[in-house]
């Protein structure tokens, strides 16, 4: 089914409402048209493309919940999935957290939707395969790739009168380039709402180059160091750290943001004084979506102004309990930088290390947010303000808090993952061991 | 595409997990899980017409997949249910060989109509693609088995015991972990059915009925006084098997070394206990002594020693991995055909035999057929610590020499192409007789350590780290007490290496990852890993503490 229009969204959730029979009803219809291309030893492996319509219903007798979902659209099935959802919830056992469905809300619109990715056919996906596959067969480079789209729109509605509606298109493209002696190993990623912004060619020849650039790389102690992280490097440990600001389990006293006594750490300085973090799905750069999947309106929001902690998430039961708004997790990450370039933070480098990317970034500690993983795909050494030669990959051990106290220095932020990051000059970033993969 | 929803699981641990829990297929009423699906001569009826049209469109070989997938899973806290996810989903992947190149295309119409359709489109993608082709696809010869069946022998079919009856065995667990000094408690259980149809131009026509069960917890404990706060998952494992993993009350239960007081289970997982034992060990955690990072003999439980085994053998020794198939995402291997071809390759000591094996019962990776029709096996792939095989699938098996596919092929969905899937990899128990206690005595210097923890490895597999759930320090071949803040560093080959002794067969168990993730899209994948309890000398051991 094509993407609807507001009015027809509406008028099909108003007559899917009208057969509900329970105390609350929800009901959520999601839209999505994707396609992928898949290529690795230069040559295409796989591609698809699927579209999917959803209904989806909640219904509420007091606090008893139950869902039912479906994908067919004629009158029946539509009645028969409302009837569903309101037998579940009659044998469903009581949620003594239930918080009663939002009333009526007022949403910005925000422009994510773009017809560049809605229109994208086989040939697109094709041509940003060749244009990867070509430059690599050339030099001597096996290039793996994978690039995937997606677009349709989201609209939900209850019986307090709630309605919303949003579209949204989503590129994601990234692509491994290793030589063919097995030495070297480069990665780039680009994502956008608007698929015209995407060249494959220019991309991949940034992996190219740190592919040949990263051949025969020294092996140097680990230890303490300083680094220059791009933003696709500085990205994983930032996501994470904001997936865990969380105000339930700070004052249950299991997050890194609960406080000795009891409580949180709202209004305590967590982070270097030069960093703020917000979210705002009206960011032209990185828009999203103005609502959550239960309504909540999703305003720009400052988790951290001038390293101080402003605000945490709180779902509508904690909330509730709290006396304070709900306010959901971030949809996107915005890290106002510097205005400088990568380039100008690594001429600023005395002595340091230059991280393309990390890969397999896992959990060690929740209590301090301890992370570990490997740098991946493109580590240099800096020296006096120049890349002096390639070094082997290090697994780390840090947290995003201990790191972003150190920061150094930042860059122009840039796009990466639906997110807004400045490149990061960091001092003493903890490496514990070496390891042989390239 | 995969646009798949993703469950919020906020407080449990789930070790092991590559990915957020996905949520597969439509909500649908329990009571569906009763139904019996589609007949299977429906299905075979159904299965020919897109052989038939697949054959007269020029495929030189195609396959159908008409899948049902049955998904429930729980959730708990303390004394609430938090949610219950019922989901069904039910449609047919049809893969087809034109030209030497694959096409696939899935469809849910599961129709006479809906099916030559979906097989139209699968060729029309592979004559699309053929122009790309650089080498035709080889396909090992596959002889057709005709009608067969296969089931997982279950004793009792989760799906027919009553939400109340798991949701309360839940709920006990928590009390039991409450009642002993928990300050949390967060547990689930994920239940999952594959009702799978496999039909091929090869002859076969293949009815399986899988199923798959996970208990689990994460216990909290906390201190206000000093903000510190420590967790212990559940020790159960994700099995191959039916509800009778959760009622035999941990039937055939190992203890643990003397001087631990662990209960380590086999084919039966008691959760009241594990859940009582949980709440003392979080607590015991929160005034342990904090390791001494140095060098360290570490003896490592099946339930911990699973996870390295999965990702420092099971997938380096992936065919499509080594051949660079997965080099954007998940990475490629050390463990290149050249190592391989020497046939002295010292992929670990001698002590160390480790095998595939898609057979074993209880295992998650055990079927009777994979998804391209390749009846099951067990193989070798480090035999007495030299390199001798990898895992591969039809189309891959002539590059190693093999005249036959080892049957590790599987998709996640009727709406995933399949491919190359790690089997289940295990670690051979020792020939001599040795129990865990026997391993413990001759340590000077050492760690226990058990359960899955933090987990992390480079892109070709050499360096990892693992934590765990809990650490006992071993000193002049005793347990003396518990540690925190423990993970060991290595190479996979020098790890092997160190291995210096194996227990024997009767403490042999499973280990298992239930949503393993490889590939572009993502698909996941339960698998099994077998071991006894195991000995590495001269590990590098970290502390992990910080200050934030």
């Amino acid at each position: 089914m094509a993407i609807l229009s507001k009015e027809e969204a509406k008028q099909l959730l108003t007559k899917v409402l009208g057969y509900s029979k329970a105390d609350e009803c929800s009901i959520s219809l999601n839209n999505n048209h994707g396609g992928n291309i898949r290529y690795a030893r230069n040559t295409v492996s796989t591609s698809g493309e699927e579209t999917n319509m959803t209904l989806s219903v909640q219904s509420s007798f007091g606090k008893k919940t139950g869902t039912a979902s479906i994908n067919e659209f004629d009158s029946a099935s539509l009645e028969k999935v409302v009837k569903r959802a309101e037998e579940l919830a009659r044998l469903a056992p009581e949620n003594p957290e239930y918080v009663s469905i939002l009333g009526p809300q007022q949403y910005a619109e925000s422009k994510a939707y773009f017809d560049s990715t809605g229109k994208i056919d086989p040939e697109f996906r094709a041509n940003v395969a060749e244009k990867s596959i070509l430059p690599a067969s050339k030099k001597d480079i096996t290039a793996a790739g994978f690039l995937e789209h997606s677009s349709g729109f989201s609209s939900i509605m209850n019986s307090k009168g709630l309605f919303a509606y949003h579209t949204q298109s989503d590129l994601n493209f990234t692509v491994t380039m290793r030589t063919n002696d097995g030495l070297g190993s480069g990665w780039v990623t680009r994502d956008f709402n608007d698929a015209a912004k995407l060249d494959s060619g220019e991309a991949s020849e940034i992996a190219i180059q740190k592919a040949i650039g990263s051949r025969s790389a020294k092996a140097i102690e680990p230890g303490k160091y300083t680094v220059v992280l791009e933003p696709a490097a500085a990205v994983d440990l930032i996501e994470n750290m904001m997936r865990s600001f969380n105000a339930r389990n700070a004052d249950e006293g299991r997050s890194f943001l609960s406080k000795k006594g009891g409580g949180n750490k709202l209004g305590e300085k967590l982070l270097d004084e030069r960093i703020s973090i917000y979210s705002d799905p009206l960011n032209a750069e990185v828009p999203g979506s103005t609502w959550t999947n239960d309504g909540l309106p999703r305003k720009r929001t400052d988790w951290i102004q001038n390293g101080v902690v402003k605000t945490m998430a709180y779902d509508r039961f904690w909330a509730q309990k709290k006396g304070t708004e709900a306010i959901a997790f971030p949809s996107n990450i915005i890290i106002p930088g510097g205005n400088g370039s990568l380039e100008d933070l690594i001429k600023g480098t005395e002595k340091g290390i230059l991280v393309t990317r990390f890969w397999y970034i896992r959990s060690v500690d929740p209590q301090t947010l301890l992370y570990t993983g490997l740098t991946r795909d493109g580590t240099f050494y800096i020296e006096n303000g120049q890349i002096k030669y390639p070094v082997k990959n290090f697994r780390f051990n840090e947290s995003p808090v201990i790191m972003l106290n150190n920061l150094d220095a930042m860059g122009k932020a840039q796009r990466v993952n639906g997110n807004l990051i400045p490149p990061m000059r960091i001092r003493d970033f903890t490496f514990t061991s070496l390891s042989d993969a390239v | 595409m995969k646009r798949r929803n993703f469950i919020q699981a906020a407080g449990l641990g789930l070790g092991g997990l590559m990915m957020p829990i996905p949520m597969f297929g439509e909500s649908v009423d329990p009571s569906v899980f009763l139904n019996s699906g589609m007949e299977v001569s429906q299905k075979k009826q159904l299965a020919d017409v897109a052989l038939q049209a697949a054959k007269s469109s020029g495929a030189s070989y195609a396959d159908v997949r008409i899948g049902r997938y049955l998904n429930q899973y729980l959730f708990t806290r303390e004394d609430k249910v938090q949610n219950i996810v019922n989901t069904e989903s039910f449609g047919a992947g049809i893969r087809v060989l034109v030209n030497g190149t694959w096409g696939f295309s899935a469809t849910s119409e599961v129709t006479t109509e809906g099916i030559a359709k979906a097989t139209k489109q699968a060729v029309a993608i592979a004559k699309a693609n053929s122009r790309l082709q650089k080498d035709p696809v080889q396909l090992a010869p596959q002889k057709g088995y005709g009608e067969v069946a296969w089931k997982t022998p279950i004793q009792k079919n989760a799906f027919e015991v009553p939400v109340s009856e798991k949701v309360d065995l839940l709920l006990a667990a928590n009390a039991a972990a409450m009642k002993n000094g928990a300050n949390f408690v967060n547990s689930a259980l994920f239940l999952i059915n594959e009702q799978k149809y496999f039909a091929s131009t090869d002859g076969s026509y293949i009815d399986q009925d899988i199923h798959r069960i996970w208990p689990n917890f994460t216990v909290t404990a906390i201190d206000p006084k000093t903000n510190s706060f420590k967790t212990r998952d559940a020790l159960s494992a994700p099995m191959g098997m039916g509800y009778e993993y959760l009622t035999g009350k941990g039937a055939g239960k190992i203890a643990g070394p003397t001087g631990t007081g662990l209960s380590l289970y086999k084919n039966s997982y008691d959760i009241i206990e594990d859940a009582t034992a949980a709440a003392k060990h979080a607590k015991e955690k929160l005034t342990a002594k904090s390791v001494e990072p140095g060098k360290y003999t570490v003896v490592l439980e099946p339930n911990h020693l699973g996870l390295t085994i999965h990702e420092s053998v099971g997938h380096p020794l992936e065919l499509d991995r080594v051949l660079g198939y997965e080099a954007n995402y998940a990475g490629t291997s050390f463990a290149t055909l050249d190592k391989w071809k020497s046939k002295t390759f010292n992929y670990g000591s001698k002590q160390v035999t480790i095998f595939a094996d898609k057979t074993q019962p209880g295992s998650l990776g055990a079927v009777g057929y994979d998804d391209e029709g390749v009846k099951t096996k067990r193989w070798d792939l480090v035999k007495d610590g030299i390199l001798v095989n990898y895992q591969a699938i039809r189309d891959q098996a002539h590059i190693i020499g093999e005249a036959e596919s080892q049957g590790c092929c599987y998709a996640d969905s009727w709406s995933s192409v399949q491919f190359q899937r790690m089997a289940n990899i295990s670690l051979a128990p020792g020939k001599e007789k040795c129990s865990v206690n026997d391993l413990v005595k001759d340590v000077e210097k050492g760690i226990y350590i058990a359960g899955r923890g933090s987990y992390s490895i480079d892109q070709q597999r050499y360096n990892f780290q693992f934590g765990g759930q809990l650490f006992y320090e071993i000193k002049g071949g005793k347990i003396v007490g518990m540690l925190n803040d423990v993970a060991y560093q290595s190479n996979t080959q020098e790890f092997w290496n160190s291995c210096s002794k194996v227990c024997d067969e009767s403490d042999y168990r499973l280990f298992g990852s239930f949503f393993d993730g490889k590939g572009q899209p993502s698909q996941i994948s339960a698998v099994s890993h077998g071991s006894s309890t195991a000995r590495f000398d001269g590990v590098n051991v970290i502390n992990t503490a910080r200050k934030i």
